[in-house]
């Protein structure tokens, strides 16, 4: 991560002199783009069910889907067409349109956020330069960010249309838990946006290839934010709204068949553009670490696929890092992921706004010239203060080392009683 | 059917005028009434229809099995609780009226399905106290073996499925390969790995097979491994703490009011445990420690549990090292089948395996009852005996019934998340419930 000469990169995500202007090779192009993206993303969902399978097992130490094809990789096939094939069934009380409504919308708009995301350093073709983003709108951020909180309708009608009071329930959790967390994910992108000063994404790439990647400079940012992508997604410890032991199965309790299939597609497929998300605003997305070559003209073909690969790495680290997460940790209770959201995350998040605001003021006005070392470092700083206060504060000693487990050494023996003496005396119940 | 006319002195008080059994209460005011001990608090009439009633189970994931809360939410609060039991009910107790001592021993596996070879000896401890039998040394270590395993395999069930409860999905597997070494070793022993019936009234079912014993060392010296695992995943997981502590919490008096026993008692601080306080099988002589909680909640009975594996452990360890050589049955023909060798050669012994079968050992009139620290808490199998080959009437005293019964006054006032922690911490197998 070179400082690169800042100002001629910070001027526009795409070098200007290369767009695509043209209309039919634009629009042919991006008809090619849409096709291919859809398919790997489909595909790539598909097999995620099956990572996700074969990772547990191995935590478990079992071996997972082992019967279907080599290694069970056919197991996605075999269940594709088990949920085709399948009966769909309406609860008789149940809101029929609504019912059918409810699984496109939770499905559409996990497919959208992917189109902003770009995937790889522009393409070059004989008709110009080609963005690696389906579409590379200037407002690409913000897209996300507004389309991803549409997903809560689609499990808030399936909640509701299903007639089912543990659906019901369902839904109401993801409501609640998903406005609440939006929040605390959209505060904790700003800090991303200030350094930035941008939202297209592919800026924000290019400021990380400058400055430094955002998870150094922001770190705070990106703990909040990471947080924020699990109660989004409703992956555990934040899966309150499909929890299977409290609620059979939450908002899709109802649900059979293809429809039941699309809300676990787009529980994956957030989970991608999550990963993804994640990796563009704090990983440097298609960035390749420790050197600029793939940051600056001329753009070649070569460039592009290395960049999809190093990003393709990062999205699958952080795919790993949802499963890991979910098949270690128990699940919080509503209460206490309300108080996570609305009395930690969000001040936090609103907290360190003001703090990166004010450190970013001070270094212009000191003069330090941003994509320089000493205002990475600075801000490097900055952040491992505030993790350090992070920590500190928010522990107390409950969540790094939990002070409120009673289980510490010498408390051990004091839950073990002497043996030898009457034990009944003790309560007045001797013989 | 010819019906028998009973004639043994009951210890309870009987029946009165109107036929039905007299019922002295616990607790009663100065002019002899019985009063309701912690009378149930008075719930808000919810005229603005703002309460949801939610039935959880008999269907339901986290029940385990068939119990039925009928839950009254007020937005996630429980706002009352009314248990419904009964939904498994199967005779056991009627129908053992109709069978001799061996033959009920089956039926001790099917209530309480987790513990079903300590369930066997635990009828058998009764039984042999009603013949009047003094069990081999061998067959008293066996014996012990045997109920340790068992208490292994139901804690480490109600881990895996407490785990789940709370959203942990990996301990339950972790468990769940262990209780399938304990599993194999059942089987290897008993022919069965659930429906043991392992016991009979004077011995056991069969001896141990051969190399049997360095199974079950090896299996001894790996599971505190398992064991160490889960430790590590949960106990001081901040998530689990966090679901965990102050959940349910019984103080020591309410869990003595409430006839709680068990983990669900010893959570509460009260260091009660059979094997200590009533000791049978010569549990006293084993080296071992009862953990006591001091909280009464959730995350006590899981420390109190887990901590119980590991006493488990080392009482195993001990019972390896002293089993001694020696017959496993008694030498008494009026109780144990001849040898099979004899009984299809010799007429004497053929006609003395047919008599045994057929008609059964006979105790003497009168009653017993053994207490045994099952694995859920205080088990005992009473029995009534009027000089037949079957009992007069026996019946179970089931800890998961009389712990189930807290649970209206541990869950009320908490979320439905926690409702289904704390069903989960009170360990329930709905077969012993229900009988």
């Amino acid at each position: 991560m070179m400082p690169l000469p800042a100002p001629a990169l910070l001027a526009g995500a795409i070098d200007p002199q290369l767009p695509m202007h043209d209309f039919w090779p634009f629009t042919l192009t991006t008809i090619v783009k849409l096709a291919i993206v859809f398919s790997v993303y489909m595909v790539g969902v598909a097999l995620l069910t099956y990572a996700e399978r074969k990772i547990s097992a191995w935590i478990q130490d079992r071996h997972g889907p082992m019967e279907v094809g080599p290694w069970g990789l056919l197991q996605v096939a075999a269940d594709g067409v088990k949920n085709f094939m399948k009966e769909e069934t309406y609860p008789a009380a149940a809101n029929k349109t609504l019912f059918i409504l409810a699984p496109m919308l939770a499905f559409i708009p996990a497919l959208l956020t992917w189109a902003v995301i770009p995937f790889a350093s522009p393409l070059p073709t004989p008709w110009g330069l080609m963005s690696m983003a389906v579409a590379d709108l200037p407002v690409g951020f913000l897209f996300t960010l507004a389309i991803s909180s549409l997903g809560v309708y689609g499990i808030v009608l399936a909640g509701w249309a299903s007639n089912n009071k543990y659906a019901l329930l369902g839904g109401l959790r993801s409501s609640a838990q998903m406005i609440s967390y939006e929040i605390a994910m959209g505060m904790s992108t700003v800090a991303v946006l200030l350094l930035a000063g941008n939202v297209n994404l592919n800026t924000i790439i290019l400021q990380q290839a400058t400055m430094g990647w955002n998870v150094l400079l922001l770190s705070v940012a990106f703990l909040l934010f990471f947080v924020a992508t699990y109660a989004e997604t409703n992956r555990l410890p934040f899966d309150l709204p499909e929890a299977e032991s409290e609620l059979i199965a939450g908002y899709h309790t109802e649900y059979s068949a293809m429809k039941f299939s699309l809300f676990p597609i787009s529980e994956y497929a957030n989970m991608v553009t999550a990963s993804a998300l994640t990796s563009v605003l704090f990983f440097g997305g298609w960035d390749i670490p420790f050197t600029t070559w793939d940051n600056l003209p001329p753009w070649t073909v070569t460039k592009t696929l290395l960049t999809l690969g190093f990003f393709a790495m990062k999205v699958i680290f952080f795919l790993f890092t949802f499963m890991w997460i979910r098949w270690t940790l128990p699940r919080f209770r509503y209460d206490q992921l309300m108080s996570l959201g609305w009395k930690v995350m969000l001040p936090v998040a609103l907290a360190y706004v003001v703090v990166v605001a004010g450190a970013v003021l001070a270094l212009d006005m000191a003069h330090v010239a941003r994509g320089t070392k000493a205002f990475s470092g600075a801000l490097l700083l900055l952040n491992l203060a505030c993790v350090a206060g992070l920590v500190v504060w928010m522990d107390r000693g409950r969540v790094v080392s939990p002070a409120a487990s009673r289980l510490r050494g010498g408390e051990l023996n004091r839950l073990r009683a002497v043996a030898g003496r009457s034990r009944l005396a003790r309560v007045g119940l001797e013989r | 059917m010819a019906t028998r006319t009973v004639d043994v002195a009951l210890a309870t008080s009987g029946l009165d005028a109107s036929g039905k059994p007299v019922r002295t209460p616990l607790v009663t005011d100065a002019a002899g009434n019985a009063i309701a001990l912690n009378a149930h608090p008075p719930v808000e009439p919810d005229f603005g229809g703002e309460h949801m009633l939610i039935n959880i189970g008999p269907q339901h994931p986290a029940t385990h099995g068939v119990l039925r809360l009928v839950l009254e939410l007020d937005g996630e609060t429980v706002v009352r609780c009314v248990p419904h039991v009964g939904y498994l009910h199967c005779g056991f107790e009627k129908i053992g009226e109709y069978r001799q001592y061996n033959q009920i021993v089956p039926w001790t596996d099917r209530e309480d399905y987790l513990n079903s070879i300590g369930n066997n000896c635990a009828f058998v401890l009764s039984a042999e106290r009603l013949f009047g039998v003094d069990i081999t040394p061998r067959c008293t270590v066996l014996r012990v073996i045997a109920m340790e395993l068992s208490r292994i395999i139901s804690h480490l069930v109600w881990l895996g499925t407490t785990s789940i409860d709370i959203g942990a999905f990996t301990p339950f597997l972790w468990a769940f390969q262990e209780r399938e070494n304990v599993y194999q070793l059942l089987e290897s022993w008993t022919g069965a790995r659930l429906t043991t019936s392992g016991a009979r009234v004077g011995g056991m079912m069969a001896d141990i097979p051969d190399g049997w014993l360095d199974r079950l060392r090896n299996f001894v010296r790996t599971f505190p491994r398992t064991i160490a695992e889960v430790d590590g995943m949960l106990t001081r997981n901040a998530i689990w703490v966090g679901r965990t502590i102050g959940l349910g919490a019984m103080s020591a008096s309410e869990a003595l009011n409430y006839g709680l026993s068990g983990p669900m008692l010893r959570a509460s601080g009260v260091d009660y445990d059979v094997r200590k306080d009533f000791p049978y099988l010569d549990y006293e002589s084993y080296d071992f420690e009862v953990p006591v909680g001091t909280q009464g909640d959730v995350y006590d009975r899981y420390l109190v549990r887990v901590e119980e594996l590991r006493q488990s452990v080392r009482i195993l360890e001990q019972a390896i090292a002293r089993l001694p050589d020696g017959p496993v049955n008694v030498d008494d023909p009026r109780l144990i089948l001849p040898d099979k060798h004899r009984a299809t050669s010799e007429m004497e012994s053929m006609i003395h395996h047919f008599k045994l079968v057929m008609e059964g050992p006979r105790p003497p009139v009168g009653e017993a009852y053994v207490p045994v620290e099952s694995p859920k808490g205080e088990k005992g199998y009473y029995m009534v005996s009027d000089g037949t080959s079957k009992p007069v009437r026996w019946r179970i005293r089931p800890p998961s019934f009389v712990n189930l019964s807290a649970i209206p006054k541990m869950v009320e006032g908490h979320l439905l998340s926690d409702v289904i922690a704390i069903n989960a911490s009170i360990d329930i197998v709905m077969g012993e419930i229900d009988r």
